[in-house]
């Protein structure tokens, strides 16, 4: 497994991505598709990346579904925002988060996440001391949104990344 | 017949909004007013081009405007990389 | 190779999911010149990069797959694409102006975290 095929996810990727390039799929372009997502992983070995392993497939689609709702819902909220039809004074500013997740996948996965909200900007992770700096565009309370970034996030994060 | 002018005058319409967001990102883009505005700026004019070709190969009903977006994307991202990096290291006290 | 072999209703579908977008992307627009300061501003184009990218790589996936009576579903990659790379290129930027601002000594600057 690991000697034939060093990153199996990357794999899939990328016959899958050859595969959807040249749409109808026929055995020529199927067999490239195979060629290139067995060979071009070797590449990755010159940057040795670190080991990723990935469990609990339930808590990946239960995350995925909670970002999709909560990008939906922030994009209607920021449009809001934006076109004024907010009453009442809006506050803008930064939130100091203190995390647990330590795993680099899972903190870039979280920065990905957090940045393609809106309303939300990753602005700096301090390694040493775990803590996070955030920009919220709608800040009407800071504790609400260390919760919510530790609740929906930070916790399925850990689950998935152990 | 009816769908063909459907699709001509909304698409046609969308197009048009996406081509006021290049120009409002583009105002940004020149006003500044420090460095970083105008990078965001540029970046949004990126997208905004981007999504104007995905709307235009949906007019035209052609399969070619997908590469075309697909390098257009590509260039943004690489071009506003280059810019933000740029502004850490290339200004200002080191 | 026009538009005009797909029926009204997929006609209709793709004309809502294309201007819903594109109105989301107008907003960001907007937002840019509306907002005040650069760290509200970082906010806005996320919208036309986020919804209103989904719903026209949506818009394109539902014509092309009609008209040409198979699932095409290469514009996916545009949005997998957009959605990896948009992150990369905003904490970028705020990491950059975070820096000029905090070097500059700047009111506005990010308190440390």
């Amino acid at each position: 497994m690991s000697r034939l095929l060093p990153h199996p996810l990357l794999s899939l990727a990328l016959a899958a991505m050859w595969g959807l390039l040249n749409a109808p799929v026929t055995p020529a372009t199927a067999l490239l598709a195979g060629l290139v997502g067995w060979l071009v992983p070797f590449v990755m070995r010159l940057l040795r990346p670190g080991a990723v392993r990935v469990r609990a497939p339930g808590v990946i689609l239960r995350l995925a579904g909670t970002v999709l709702v909560d990008v939906v819902r922030s994009n209607i909220d920021v449009a809001r925002v934006i076109l004024g039809l907010n009453a009442g004074t809006r506050r803008t500013g930064f939130v100091s988060i203190p995390l647990d997740l330590r795993n680099p996948t899972g903190l870039a996965v979280l920065s990905i996440i957090v940045t393609g909200t809106p309303g939300t900007l990753w602005v700096q992770y301090d390694s040493g001391t775990g803590r996070l700096l955030l920009h919220v565009l709608d800040l009407t309370d800071g504790d609400a949104w260390v919760r919510r970034i530790k609740d929906r996030y930070e916790r399925p994060l850990m689950e998935i990344f152990s | 017949m009816s769908a063909a002018t459907l699709l001509a005058w909304g698409l046609g319409l969308a197009q048009g909004m996406l081509v006021l967001a290049m120009a409002l990102a583009a105002w940004r883009a020149l006003r500044g007013p420090r460095a970083q505005d105008r990078v965001l700026g540029l970046d949004t004019v990126y997208l905004n081009g981007m999504l104007a070709i995905m709307v235009h190969g949906l007019r035209t009903g052609s399969g070619l405007a997908f590469e075309a977006a697909l390098v257009v994307a590509l260039l943004g991202f690489a071009a506003t990389l280059a810019l933000a990096k740029f502004l850490m290291q290339g200004e200002v006290i080191q | 190779m026009t538009g005009a072999d797909v029926p009204v209703w997929t006609a209709c579908l793709v004309v809502v999911l294309a201007l819903t977008g594109a109105g989301f992307s107008l907003v960001g627009a907007i937002g840019l010149v509306r907002l005040r300061t650069f760290y509200e501003r970082v906010h806005a184009p996320t919208l036309g990069a986020t919804l209103g990218m989904a719903l026209i790589v949506a818009a394109s996936i539902l014509f092309f797959s009609v008209a040409e009576g198979r699932l095409v579903l290469r514009d996916l990659l545009i949005g997998v694409f957009l959605t990896v790379t948009t992150p990369v290129t905003l904490i970028l930027l705020g990491r950059a102006a975070t820096y000029r601002d905090r070097a500059e000594g700047n009111p506005d600057a990010p308190p440390d975290p």
